[in-house]
């Protein structure tokens, strides 16, 4: 399987890859390739040219400041699950990178190009919207930061602009006595979400819940934050009991994606389970 | 024509090639180093599976221009002086193969597995090959296999197998 015939570029700084895209109408951006040459290979995408930003070395790599990390777009998702950094300030997102297909193509994959492409079975999306993550992008006119909340617009579809590049990702450092999960049902074929829970819970000194964060990949076309059971948690003793009802009671996926492997009711029915399963997980590590 | 120079088992080749030319058809037409090879073709099966700088690669992922300035190693390259690498001697003392096409993925794979985890469970080990898929079900012995290189890489060889 041969992708149709494009023009290549090579950008050796952010500054190089704004220009080409300005020059090259319908240009597409290649970091590690995993999202996009696949779907080039099957002809479902077509550019006429691609411009390689995989060895901008200024877009990849984790950085601390000030109870936020900074994760460079071109960090791939071995890098993510690895470091030290990661690991301890945001340990969800090195769960849940470390959960992507295998090894091989982890060592490929980057976080930029998982987020811009968006699919609905990715297990990042989730995991950045959980975490409130904000979206930095550069484009011709300067640099702009997105929320995760308003960045996945539809299907496939984000708030990225055809000229512009996603740079970075920024999430808060977790804070002590906050816990995190990230737990997915996978196809077994793809490895995909079908569906995949991103918890966050935040205890208060009285061992309440002080805050928390739920959603998920897989279940509809783009990641859903469970905000009406989080809302129900809020203040509440998390015993699980509480967590069973208020999962029960308050999530309700109005709009769910069904396919030949998983049927939207089904997918509804396995966020419920594993919403539990990760929200509890998550207490547990806060606890800990 | 895009021009590249890659170094591939210790050699350095240059051509110029079409951006479109897959990583795994560079390899195995340009060259004909044949030992990788093409699965599934979809990212999945890992038959294609070689080092790129180091790491596991699925050589039908990438273009042959995005590998311009990097050190490749193939099946062709485990081998030193006649002698087979240790994976490639257990996969044989322990049978891990029957037709033998995810063979040279699999071994790429579990040299990446070991590099990176010396002394793999058996959990360690089905988890870390699971991007590489044996359509004879032969996964009992290759973690076998796997299980044994690693012995003998501890035993004989602690910087690995490369």
């Amino acid at each position: 399987m041969y992708p149709a015939r494009f023009e290549y570029y090579r950008a050796n700084t952010l500054q190089e890859a704004i220009h080409l895209l300005q020059q090259h109408s319908g240009a597409k951006l290649l970091a590690g390739g995993h999202s996009l040459i696949p779907i080039m290979k099957l002809r479902l995408a077509q550019p006429p040219v691609l411009i390689d930003i995989g060895r901008i070395s200024e877009l990849s790599g984790v950085m601390k400041t000030d109870g936020r990390l900074r994760i460079g777009s071109l960090t791939t998702h071995a890098m993510l699950a690895a470091s030290e950094a990661v690991k301890k300030h945001c340990p969800i997102l090195a769960e849940a990178a470390g959960q992507i297909a295998d090894p091989a193509v982890r060592n490929k994959g980057t976080i930029g190009g998982n987020l811009a492409h968006a699919d609905p079975g990715s297990d990042l999306p989730a995991v950045t919207l959980a975490l409130d993550g904000v979206i930095h992008i550069t484009g011709r006119d300067g640099d702009r930061q997105v929320n995760a909340s308003d960045f996945f617009l539809d299907l496939l579809t984000t708030d990225l602009k055809p000229e512009e590049v996603l740079t970075a990702v920024e999430l808060p450092a977790l804070e002590e006595r906050t816990g995190s999960c990230y737990l997915k049902f996978e196809h077994p074929a793809s490895g995909y979400a079908v569906c995949g829970a991103a918890a966050i819970v935040a205890l208060g000194g009285d061992e309440s819940c002080e805050r928390a964060g739920l959603c998920f990949n897989g279940v509809t076309a783009t990641p859903y934050r469970a905000s009406a059971v989080t809302e129900a948690l809020a203040g509440q003793n998390l015993e699980d009991a509480t967590i069973d009802q208020a999962v029960t009671e308050h999530l309700s996926i109005d709009d769910p994606m069904g396919d030949t492997y998983a049927s939207g009711p089904y997918r509804v029915e396995l966020a419920k389970v594993y919403s539990k399963r990760a929200l509890k997980t998550a207490r547990d590590r806060a606890r800990s | 024509m895009t021009h590249i120079s890659v170094e591939v088992n210790g050699k350095t080749y240059e051509r110029d090639v079409d951006p479109r030319l897959l990583l795994v058809h560079f390899l195995r037409e340009e060259l004909e180093l044949t030992g990788t090879n093409i699965g599934c073709e979809t990212s999945l099966c890992g038959a294609c599976t070689i080092h790129m700088d180091g790491k596991t690669v699925k050589s039908c992922t990438q273009l042959a221009v995005q590998a311009d300035g990097s050190s490749i190693t193939t099946i062709e390259g485990l081998s030193t002086d006649g002698k087979l690498h240790p994976l490639q001697e257990a996969f044989w003392e322990k049978h891990g193969l029957q037709c033998g096409y995810c063979t040279p993925g699999m071994i790429m794979a579990a040299c990446g597995l070991l590099e990176d985890n010396p002394d793999p469970s058996e959990q360690q080990i089905r988890h870390g090959l699971k991007g590489n898929l044996c359509r004879c079900t032969g996964y009992h012995n290759i973690v076998k296999a796997v299980q044994y290189a690693a012995e003998l890489m501890r035993a004989g060889n602690p910087e690995g197998g490369k």
